[in-house]
């Protein structure tokens, strides 16, 4: 219902976004040319638009809306997927999907097979004898096979028995028109078909019992068309004569095989015999006895048609890009219905998993746990201060008594080993991933901003990193990381470590350009002005820097989260690309793309953070 | 005594390719304290290079210059600077790059905001003070870029072609504040310019060099500077002695530009 009502706000919302757009086009200012910037200012109504549009792809393209709108369709494709399922193997046999017929089919492929031992018979080292004993039975083995064509060595029979075939399927074919197909149906199965969970509510995607009048109908085809099916694969071309023939064959390879002594001998009588016993399937019919079954078959086709009706229509458009097939004892969504997963399903995902209950793993997707303050002052203060206090630790004396001093005190300060209050500390998935970018990218600032300044600003700096920095720059992150993991370990420091390698990088090569970007009349101009060179790097090459450095940090933070699902899906046991990992190895579709939308939407986040700081700290850029 | 002396200064600059250009050759002036001096030439005769050595950012092969007695080896604070594009750090506001130099110094910030105030009343930048410069037009960036050089109180004050940029009307407004200040202060003042009209109007002395090697071609010294402080710029430029003056400049100029590129053909 919701996903209906959102369906159509979203298709109003594309019209709309549409229509104002080329309202404003015309209305537009004429004195912005081609290539001016201001033409891309504003245009909100246009990120409705590609939201939007995108949104109803995923509605449409995943059956989310056809679900929401015909709730019953799934159940009723699934009945007459089930009859399809059951002709196919009688309409498989006529040239209506393929191009021959079986009968055709089978000829052509085994003709050709005979030809070529007879090709391979002549060439090989055999003596005169035994080339005419083979090459009299590969002509027989041709000769059964082409017979089976012929009307005259035909099965007894069989032209009734595909006539009665072909009355059946026309029988059917009016059934299902009628009203009265397939008669009352049993009050139980009605109430057992109806208690089933509906689409997309339990494991088993597509409740399989029919529901609908419709439903029925195509159910019980389906069963009286597998009878005629299983009937009509009994048939086969098996007349007296043609029996006979095999039978002599297969009694001189017989003969043949206990005299046989040389090696290639024994191979092509082995293939003789391949062959032999394709040919007693008997597949093969005279074309004029089937003729009534295809046209019966095209029949029912019509009648499934027109029976159908409007079920065609919400197949083609509102489950579009693939089909519901019947497998044994369950219907399934096939397509992109299966591996783009229904907005709906996957929001429903998300709530479940955002429930700090429920997490993903035993470990939240984002959420807070209390955490003493006495384990921060444990990580944050080194260990070390208590050992430069002077005075010594205090010892046991002849009693046994400890005896404490200030020192001691001191160090289970410093090791966190008193009683605090607790605070809320952010935790999850999603958090520890945060967490991991904004580490590497920070320690990749720290250190690649200033290195990056000396490089613009030193020979040496420039030669000596230079070569350092452009080798390990282009090899892919995800090509250093079994090296860094196995070095640092599948914790945070490998993650971190390899997210501070990306960024470093950019940082270096962002603030090197930023610092050798500088209008040299500004160094001048600080130097006549009494600035000292530590003056002139703060307060001059820095700022003027900025715009470099604050679009390498924007580029970092993209790298950055790419390089960090990557690195997650290696080893880890917290994160959102190791929740990624885990979710593909089970296949489950919904929680890769929660996992896909919510790094998407966190990039979004952190971009549009970085636009918001750029705009505010550099406004003059490009306007010097 | 602040006066600029120089001595045979020499510039010959090593090329890559093992080539040398001789950019100064025996340059001797001295330049009293006070004194406008405006420098005029065809480009590539050095004026640059000259400025470059006298603010201390470059350092002669031969000779020797001197400002006030001392040897001129960095960049000092005596030599105040002014660029053709302002060079402002755009990244302050106008009041901050006022005291950019003060700053520097960590000067005492109440004497500092009353020192800005005072200079932006000179420059006539009233009330601009907390304007990011970036929204400044030419012209005002130019006289924000002379109060953050003359807050400083240089002895000298070096200009690279300040008015360049500028239109015509802001060009004549700049060179009367150019001829105030250099009134009001007394300092010493020298101008590199393209414009024969403005070397003449604003040069008390006037050197025109020419290149190849870049020396010393001419020296003048003429009264319109002197005028200029009290009368009309555009009356001063219809004299028959600005006039006269400017014809056989122009053609001095021209004739070593034909010297170099040589003679135009006619059509």
């Amino acid at each position: 219902m919701i996903v209906a009502i959102l369906y159509i706000a979203l298709v109003i919302v594309f019209i709309w976004s549409i229509m104002h757009g080329r309202k404003i086009i015309r209305t537009e200012r004429t004195d912005a040319v081609f290539g001016n910037p201001i033409r891309t200012q504003g245009g909100y109504h246009w990120v409705a638009c590609g939201v939007s549009s995108i949104l109803l792809v995923w509605f449409t393209f995943s059956w989310d809306a056809g679900r929401a709108f015909f709730p019953n369709a799934a159940n009723e494709l699934c009945q007459v997927a089930k009859l399809n399922r059951a002709v196919n193997p009688i309409r498989s046999a006529f040239p209506i999907d393929n191009r021959h017929l079986l009968g055709t089919r089978i000829l052509n492929r085994d003709l050709h097979q005979i030809e070529l031992l007879s090709e391979e018979l002549d060439d090989l080292d055999l003596t005169d004898a035994e080339r005419e004993d083979l090459s009299a039975l590969v002509d027989d083995v041709r000769e059964t096979l082409v017979l089976q064509a012929s009307t005259e060595y035909m099965a007894p029979g069989i032209s009734e028995r595909f006539q009665d075939i072909a009355m059946r399927i026309e029988k059917l074919a009016l059934d299902i028109q009628s009203d009265d197909f397939p008669g009352p149906v049993n009050e139980t199965q009605m109430a057992e078909a109806l208690a089933q969970p509906g689409w997309g509510e339990s494991s088993t995607e597509i409740p399989v019992l029919p529901k609908t009048d419709r439903g029925h109908v195509f159910d019980a085809a389906a069963e009286i068309m597998g009878e005629i099916t299983s009937d009509y694969s009994e048939i086969r071309n098996d007349g007296p004569e043609l029996v006979k023939r095999i039978e002599d064959i297969r009694q001189r390879i017989q003969e043949l095989e206990a005299v046989a002594v040389q090696d290639t001998y024994a191979d092509i009588l082995s293939d003789i015999e391949k062959i032999s016993k394709r040919v007693d399937d008997f597949r093969v019919f005279p074309t004029q006895v089937t003729q009534g079954i295809e046209a019966s078959l095209i029949l029912l086709e019509e009648s499934m048609h027109d029976r159908q009706g409007g079920l065609r229509f919400i197949d083609a458009w509102a489950l579009p890009g693939g089909a519901i097939l019947a497998g044994n004892n369950a219907c399934s969504e096939q397509g992109s219905g299966r591996w783009l997963p229904k907005p709906s399903d996957t929001l429903a995902t998300f709530i479940w998993m955002a429930d700090p209950a429920q997490g993903y793993k035993g470990f939240p997707l984002f959420w807070y746990k209390m955490k003493p303050v006495s384990e921060m002052v444990d990580f944050i203060v080194p260990d070390l201060i208590a050992d430069l206090i002077p005075g010594e630790y205090g010892h046991h004396d002849e009693r046994g008594n400890i005896d404490y001093r200030f020192k001691d005190r001191i160090y289970s300060f410093v090791t966190g080993d008193f009683d605090s209050f607790s605070v809320p500390v952010p935790t999850g998935h999603i958090w520890d991933s945060i967490l991991r970018v904004l580490a590497g990218l920070f320690l990749g600032i720290l250190l690649g901003v200033p290195l990056g300044l000396f490089m613009g600003l030193s020979r040496f700096a420039k030669g000596y990193f230079d070569p350092l920095v452009e080798l390990y720059r282009p090899v892919p992150p995800l090509a250093w990381a079994p090296l860094i993991l196995t070095i640092f370990g599948i914790q945070d420091d490998g993650k971190i470590f390899l997210l501070f390698m990306v960024a470093f990088a950019i940082m270096v090569i962002s603030a090197r350009t930023g610092a050798t970007g500088t209008q040299l009349s500004k160094i001048h101009a600080a130097h006549s002005l009494g600035a000292t060179n530590r003056q002139i790097i703060q307060q001059v090459i820095l700022p003027n820097s900025l715009p470099e450095i604050l679009t390498g940090i924007r580029i970092s933070i993209g790298v950055c989260w790419g390089t960090l699902v990557a690195a997650e899906m290696l080893a880890g046991t917290t994160g959102i690309g190791f929740v990624e990992n885990v979710a593909r190895k089970q296949s489950d579709y919904e929680i890769i793309w929660m996992t896909i939308i919510v790094m998407g939407v966190l990039g979004l986040l952190f971009d549009l953070i970085m636009r918001f700081v750029i705009d505010k700290t550099i406004p003059w850029r490009g306007k010097g | 005594m602040s006066d600029l002396v120089t001595d045979n200064l020499n510039m010959v600059f090593e090329l890559p390719d093992g080539s040398s250009v001789h950019a100064l050759k025996d340059v001797t002036f001295t330049l009293k304290k006070g004194e406008l001096l405006s420098v005029l030439g065809p480009s590539g005769c050095g004026k640059t290079t000259l400025l470059n050595i006298v603010a201390g950012f470059l350092h002669p092969t031969g000779g020797s210059i001197k400002l006030g007695g001392s040897i001129i080896e960095k960049p000092g604070v005596d030599r105040g600077m002014v660029f053709q594009q302002g060079a402002l750090f755009e990244w302050l506001t106008v009041a901050d790059n006022v005291n950019f130099g003060l700053r520097m110094k960590n000067a005492d910030k109440e004497d500092t905001r009353q020192k800005v105030e005072e200079w932006l009343n000179i420059v006539g930048l009233q009330g601009f003070g907390e304007t990011p410069t970036y929204q400044l037009s030419g012209g005002m960036q130019q006289r924000v870029a002379l109060a953050r050089c003359l807050i400083n109180d240089p002895d000298l004050i070096l200009m690279d072609e300040p008015l360049g940029a500028l239109d015509a009307l802001t060009r004549e407004k700049m060179q009367s504040l150019v001829l105030k200040i250099w009134k009001e202060t007394g300092k010493t003042i020298m101008i590199i310019t393209h414009s024969v009209e403005e070397a003449l109007l604003l040069g008390e002395r006037l050197f025109v060099m020419a290149p190849r090697p870049g020396r010393l071609h001419k020296q003048y010294r003429l009264p319109f500077a002197e005028m200029g402080l009290d009368g009309d710029p555009r009356e001063i430029k219809n004299e028959d002695k600005f006039v006269e003056t400017r014809e056989e400049i122009l053609t001095m100029i021209w004739n070593m530009e034909e010297e170099i590129m040589g003679k135009v053909e006619a059509a």
